[in-house]
């Protein structure tokens, strides 16, 4: 059974078709890419996922379990990470801090309770390390460089322990030595067990991290399957890497 | 910095707790307005500056707050002495229960469409008020016992210490907020709701409950205030100038951080009150709350408390929790 699956799902913004009969699965333990040219429907399926937007036909379905019409926090506790296009952080909040709000609490009590424990500072900590940005643990996430915001993205989503996590273009606008550091924790984070769909344009991060490689055009997958077969593909070819 | 911040806030609370004995009585009423700013304007930075839902409808709730413990004192029969004062808890909880419909719709807009409906929310109320006539006595208003035997010297004393002991209630709340697993969720939800609700925030709970909770604290403080001026009238408690005193307050000092509305209303309504008692009533305290307003928007967008610690050396982890913003007004 496919961790993550979407069976004929659509979804339209008045006039414009978003997503059409669009079916693909996410099996456990992956990193899956998701290409596509601009305006193919990748974030809008994103948003289907995590409960952003609701589709308005078709299925989806996390370990097996229907989560249309389910809450973005209800998606997220469910197990499913999202990050967003432009390295959304919480700016006015310090690094740290970012990495501490999704860390779950149980109850009332567990809410009114101060905002860190002794040991979620410390798993916050240990994520920082992890991601390099240990030395910026005070630091207002508004002012890191926008790779460093990716990065620490990443880390709040993974502060959560998911299994699935939805990177939206995680290498778009990083320099090259960030580049490699997110494709490192990437892969890291996928050695223990976490799974990914990634949505990028850099071919070269897509095709070294991801494998299988779906290719959306026009709302629904023209193609799939490993990187090498699916950049040989002549309709994504004529649709997207021909170009 | 952090102990200096405790030496002055204890010299604060002992100065407030000391000033009925030292000042003049027929001026302890500006002690009683001010104080009773500071807890508003602390109690709307909870939803206000800590969530970033402004909500210019504030003062619909201190109308409530004014308008319930009148209601009640009225139907219980309770004599005018301090009993109303003991009552002020049930107008909190009644405003509480208030707020719980209003935010049920408010808060599911966001921005300029939540600062709107609660403008509309505060005129609705204020219409209604003032036709439920069998309720809330229209316009012709609400009154309440006067208090026997508290002489002209005193009678403002035990409305001093009522609406001190509400500011610090507020201020209370308003710390326990900021320093709690709800007040990080909160402070996430200000700086972008979509990204906290994908990272496992309550953003639809948390927002209620930091609504509720701050409405019902200035529902009590409507509700000393109702008795203080023993007779309350739709436009004096439901009056748009009380709800933008707060927030202006809020932000002149520092919306989202603690101290910063203390500071605001400490601030501004002393010198609100010096303008109002000199020049009677052309209301020239407006003209000063523009001047305020576009100095704040002009030259201290963050207001005057993010702007100070700035300045000062100080732990860089304790600054993002203050609402300090690298990227603009808070």
């Amino acid at each position: 059974m496919a961790l993550l699956e979407l069976r004929a799902v659509a979804k339209r913004f008045g006039g414009v078709v978003a997503v059409e009969d669009c079916s693909l699965a996410v099996a456990e333990g992956t990193v899956t890419g998701l290409i596509g040219p601009n305006g193919s429907g990748k974030t809008t399926l994103f948003d289907l996922v995590t409960g952003f937007q609701a589709p308005d036909a078709g299925a989806v379905t996390f370990r097996g379990r229907s989560i249309i019409g389910l809450a973005p926090d209800r998606v997220h506790r469910l197990g499913i990470g999202r990050t967003f296009q432009l390295a959304r952080v919480f700016p006015r909040l310090t690094a740290l801090e970012n990495l501490l709000v999704p860390v779950p609490r149980r109850g009332l009590l567990g809410l009114l309770a101060g905002a860190r424990t002794a040991g979620e500072e410390r798993r916050a900590r240990e994520m920082l390390d992890f991601l390099g940005l240990a030395a910026l643990a005070g630091q207002l996430a508004g002012r890191l460089s926008f790779g460093q915001r990716k990065l620490l993205e990443l880390g709040a989503v993974m502060m959560a322990r998911p299994d699935l996590v939805l990177l939206d273009e995680p290498a778009g606008g990083v320099n090259p030595g960030l580049l490699e550091s997110i494709a490192a924790a990437i892969r890291e984070l996928n050695g223990r067990g976490v799974t990914f769909l990634i949505v990028e344009h850099n071919m070269g991060f897509v095709m070294d991290l991801c494998d299988p490689v779906v290719v959306l055009d026009r709302g629904r997958p023209i193609a799939s399957g490993p990187p090498a077969e699916v950049r040989a593909d002549p309709a994504v070819l004529d649709a997207y890497l021909g170009a | 910095m952090r102990l200096a911040a405790r030496g002055a806030a204890a010299a604060l609370g002992a100065g407030a707790l000391l000033l009925p004995l030292v000042v003049d009585p027929s001026i302890l009423n500006v002690g009683v307005l001010t104080l009773m700013y500071v807890g508003l304007a602390t109690a709307w930075n909870i939803i206000g500056g800590y969530t970033g839902y402004i909500s210019l409808g504030h003062a619909g709730f201190f109308g409530i707050g004014a308008y319930a413990l009148g209601l009640v004192v009225g139907h219980l029969g309770v004599p005018g002495g301090y009993g109303p004062l003991l009552l002020v808890p049930l107008a909190g909880a009644i405003t509480a229960a208030a707020a719980l419909p209003v935010g049920w719709i408010a808060l599911r807009t966001r921005a300029a469409t939540f600062v709107i409906v609660t403008i509309a929310f505060m005129f609705m109320l204020q219409i209604l008020a003032t036709n439920l006539r069998g309720l809330t006595g229209g316009s012709q208003g609400l009154g309440y016992p006067v208090p026997q035997g508290w002489g002209p010297d005193f009678v403002d004393v035990p409305f001093y210490y009522a609406m001190l002991a509400l500011a610090a209630l507020a201020l209370g709340v308003s710390w326990w907020v900021r320093r709690s697993k709800l007040g990080l969720g909160l402070l996430a939800i200000r700086d972008d709701e979509d990204r906290a609700s994908a990272l496992g925030v309550r953003a639809r709970a948390f927002k209620m409950t930091a609504f509720v909770v701050s409405a019902a604290l200035v529902g009590m403080i409507g509700g000393v205030y109702g008795y203080y001026v023993t007779y309350v009238y739709p436009q004096f408690v439901i009056d748009p100038l009380i709800g933008i005193s707060m927030v202006l307050m809020a932000f002149l000092g520092g919306a989202g951080t603690l101290a910063g509305p203390v500071l605001g209303a400490l601030l501004l309504e002393p010198a609100q009150l010096e303008l109002a008692y000199s020049f009677g009533s052309a209301r020239l305290y407006l003209v000063l709350y523009a001047a305020v307003f576009l100095v704040v928007i002009l030259l201290l967008p963050r207001g005057i408390v993010p702007s100070l610690v700035d300045r000062l050396p100080h732990s860089p982890l304790e600054e993002g929790r203050g609402g300090g913003n690298p990227d603009g007004p808070a």
